[in-house]
């Protein structure tokens, strides 16, 4: 391809996207479909920027759905897939069989196909796609509600399912078809007897799973003590295409290879700076997928066979609908949860294109069965966000329960309600506070050492830079209430607190200080608490001092909050004269200034203010000559 | 007998009387003195440490200036966190018994001050009913207070008399020489010298 070609078609497509997405969106159409109507616009039939390519684009963009697989891996533990291991196992399964056999069966029902075609597209059709369903779900925020995780778990299973269908899809040619496709992706393992194979595939899993635990985390680190942002960035693109190859290689799903990578890393500390740098590579590779399953849709062979596309569509998602329906009801699923499940699912997906190209090589299906069908699975895939639409505004409605219940009785196991951005000398201190009174906060942390040495330590500390909104994001700064800006770098602090107000106004902020100006500057943000980082130890220091040279420890404690009360009111009313004042003051000699001011104030202040209830001296004026009197009288009388 | 004093006093670096009565206790054999405010400068009270320290007295004295006819706040968030339920008190609350209870104390006020038809319209026993009931609710032996009045007017030779009485006092009480019967019938620990002295 030239170099203008390329230029070319990269700007068609961006340019597609960045007008297509926004205006579905403002249309609340969600932006997959945005997606989709930009490539059927751009495609050979509207208008035609872009030809047959779009197939090549579609292949390479499905890398798109192997990285979002990673993203979901990443954000699951273990321990909640364990969880989910009987919808997985159930609900996937029994969809499957379900669906397969009943498309299996009306196709023998209606064509004079042969059996084994059918059961090819039975098999091919019960598939779902993972990256418009987990796109569409996830942009509204449905993917943690019981419907969202189970709609995850078919789909998951469904992953799974695709690497026997593809060994099984051989055992159906009935044409005995011209070339041996099975050396058609070569894999490193095509001549290895059965068992061995297996082997093979058994020890690339494990080596995923290990390397995921025990090498990956320290390399990471190593990468990280460079500083250099692009190099962690290249080093986590490293993984998901390394992975994706080495399964590629075995002949198994890189999708299902980088799921299982994202899973066991979902415990590492680079976990929320893994998701923050893949996930905009994913956000636009999926993009690009949608868009190129827009282009692909073939409106020619739909302009002549309205009545047979429409019909098999309907009936795809007629049969898949009722399937997912009745497993859904069958698992004890909520009525409106099993309604956006059924309607989040009922399409074809993305493997449909991959499995009937594979079944064609194979003799398996003929072209004129195969092309109708493809066109069919992109229009399902293109309906499903407008059929969840359909679901949301016309159908949830009438049950009258809200998507919002759910949402709230779902807890996610490591959102805390308190964010501590920097966890150094400072910011550990405070963590440590926090968690001996039972209040668990999430850490982020920029120095790679030091979040190692806290996670051996037991605590939860996650590597990145909390000045980027992503990555508050992923800390989970959405459901958090308060961030604690710790950090030891000022700069860096006002950016955090500029981007936490930015994109979580609910946010409170408290902030550590380090000099004056930082102070003055934290103050105008408006912030629940901002803190001199020393003036509480040098507080300590002075009345131990005091103490030393020989006052009562409790005057001194006394006259150290006395003075800290004052100290900070006076700051206050510094910060806001200083707007006043001509700002042109050098800052040094603003400080001598209001250091000046300060001391002269304290001496004020301090004459003025006393423990007036604990003196004695008014009491004893007006009392002494009553007692003197009471004392004469009793000389007297003795 | 062991004595342990429990002293609370928030403007001690003010005070006269209490300085002079407090001079020279810590030096006495058989006396442990605990200066509560200087001890716990942010009331961050030590409930087992005191309690260990009350284990290993037989009596014990609180000793402060009356502050609105009870004791400073220390002493009371110190009776509040270390008389403790079962420790002190209760069926299974037994550490205490036994041992001796006053409190030492200066009053600005003169003795008639405290006097039913007086300006405070209670007599001092009166007014300490609180400290008493908490002594016996603690099985201990409540003994009536040793108090100096009048400190706000008062000459330093009158203080030293004060504080030479509170001495002999102590000393009584540290050799076993105190007869509580005859004390009980007082007003005042005070009294207990003028009677010994007829």
């Amino acid at each position: 391809m030239h170099d203008g070609d390329f230029f070319y078609q990269a700007f068609v497509y961006l340019s597609a996207a960045v007008i297509a997405v926004p205006v579905a969106k403002k249309l609340g159409l969600g932006s997959v479909l945005g997606y989709l109507i930009a490539g059927v616009l751009i495609g050979p039939f509207v208008f035609g920027f872009i030809g047959q390519e779009g197939q090549d684009v579609m292949h390479f963009a499905e890398f798109g759905v192997v990285m979002m697989l990673f993203l979901v891996g990443l954000e699951l533990q273990p321990s909640l897939l364990w969880k989910l291991r009987s919808p997985i196992l159930g609900l996937g399964g029994i969809q499957v069989i379900a669906t397969s056999a009943i498309i299996t069966g009306l196709v023998l029902l209606f064509t004079s196909l042969p059996w084994q075609t059918a059961l090819a597209i039975g098999l091919t059709l019960a598939l779902s796609s993972t990256a418009i369903v987990l796109q569409t779900l996830s942009e509204k925020g449905l993917l943690k509600t019981e419907g969202g995780q189970n709609a995850f778990s078919v789909l998951l299973f469904q992953d799974i399912a695709v690497i026997p269908i593809l060994a099984f899809l051989p055992l159906l040619a009935i044409a005995e078809a011209g070339t041996t496709v099975a050396h058609e992706s070569t894999t490193w393992i095509d001549g290895l007897p059965i068992v061995l194979r297996t082997l093979v595939i058994l020890g690339v899993i494990v080596s995923i799973v290990v390397g995921g635990r025990y090498l990956i985390s320290p390399a990471f680190r190593l990468i990280a003590q460079t500083r250099l942002r692009e190099l962690f960035t290249a080093a986590a693109l490293l993984l998901v295409i390394g992975i994706t190859l080495l399964m590629t290689k075995v002949g198994l799903s890189p999708a299902l290879g980088t799921f299982l990578a994202g899973v066991v890393l979902a415990q590492s500390e680079y976990r929320h700076e893994l998701e923050t740098d893949i996930e905009p590579f994913k956000g636009l590779l999926l993009g690009l997928f949608f868009i190129a399953v827009g282009a692909s849709i073939d409106f020619q062979l739909i302009v002549n066979n309205p009545g047979l596309i429409t019909l098999i569509v309907l009936g795809l998602v007629v049969v898949k609908l009722v399937v997912l329906y009745v497993i859904g009801r069958f698992f004890g699923m909520r009525m409106d949860n099993n309604m956006m499940f059924a309607f989040g699912l009922a399409q074809g997906g993305e493997f449909a294109f991959v499995l009937f190209s594979y079944a064609l090589k194979n003799g398996v299906i003929t072209d004129s069965t195969a092309n109708p069908l493809i066109a069919a699975v992109a229009i399902s895939m293109a309906l499903t966000p407008l059929l969840m639409l359909l679901n949301e505004k016309l159908i949830q409605p009438y049950f009258g329960t809200k998507k919002e219940d759910d949402r709230e009785a779902d807890v996610i196991d490591e959102q805390n309600e308190v964010i501590i951005a920097g966890f150094g000398r400072y910011g550990s201190t405070i963590g440590r506070f926090l968690q001996a009174n039972g209040t668990q906060a999430t850490y982020l942390d920029i120095d790679p050492n030091n979040v190692e040495l806290l996670r051996k330590l037991g605590l939860k500390v996650f590597y990145g830079d909390a000045s980027r909104h992503d990555l508050l994001n992923a800390a989970g700064a959405k459901e958090a209430k308060l961030l604690i800006v710790a950090v030891d770098d000022s700069e860096k602090a006002i950016e955090i607190i500029e981007t936490a107000q930015k994109h979580f106004p609910h946010l409170k902020i408290i902030s550590r200080s380090k000099s004056w100006d930082d102070y003055f500057n934290m103050l105008d943000k408006d912030l629940l608490g901002v803190f001199r980082e020393f003036s509480d130890g040098a507080l300590r220091m002075a009345a131990d001092a005091l103490c030393f040279v020989g006052l009562r420890k409790n005057q001194v404690q006394r006259a150290l909050k006395k003075f800290r009360k004052h100290d900070e009111m006076y700051l206050k009313e510094l910060a806001s004269s200083r707007h006043e004042h001509n700002t042109f003051i050098k800052h040094s000699k603003q400080h001598i200034e209001d250091l000046e001011k300060m001391i002269l104030d304290d001496i004020e202040n301090e004459a003025k203010d006393k423990d007036l209830g604990w003196d004695t001296t008014t009491i004893k004026e007006e009392f002494i000559p009553i007692l003197n009197k009471l004392k004469e009288e009793a000389k007297k009388n003795t | 007998m062991k004595v342990l004093i429990l002293f609370a006093h928030p403007a001690f670096h003010k005070s006269k009387v209490n300085k002079i009565l407090v001079d020279g206790l810590s030096e006495l054999e058989g006396v442990t003195f605990h200066d509560l405010y200087e001890h716990y400068p942010e009331f961050d009270i030590d409930v087992k440490e005191e309690q260990k320290l009350l284990s290993e007295h037989d009596c014990i004295i609180f000793q402060h200036p009356i502050f609105w006819y009870s004791t400073p706040a220390i002493l009371k968030e110190w009776q509040d966190l270390v008389l403790e339920h079962g420790w002190a008190f209760g069926s299974e609350g037994n550490a205490l018994k036994d041992k001796l209870f006053f409190c030492a104390l200066t009053a600005g006020g003169p003795e008639q001050a405290y006097q039913v038809e007086g300006y405070h319209n209670h007599t001092l026993n009166q007014l300490l009913a609180p400290l008493k009931q908490t002594a016996q609710l603690c099985k201990m032996i409540p003994l009536p207070p040793f108090a100096v009045h009048g400190t706000h007017a008062m000459e330093t030779d009158e203080i030293l008399d004060h504080k030479n009485d509170y001495f002999t006092l102590l000393k009584m009480i540290i050799d076993d020489k105190l007869d509580l019967d005859k004390v009980s019938e007082l007003d005042y620990l005070n009294q207990y010298l003028i009677k010994e002295e007829l």
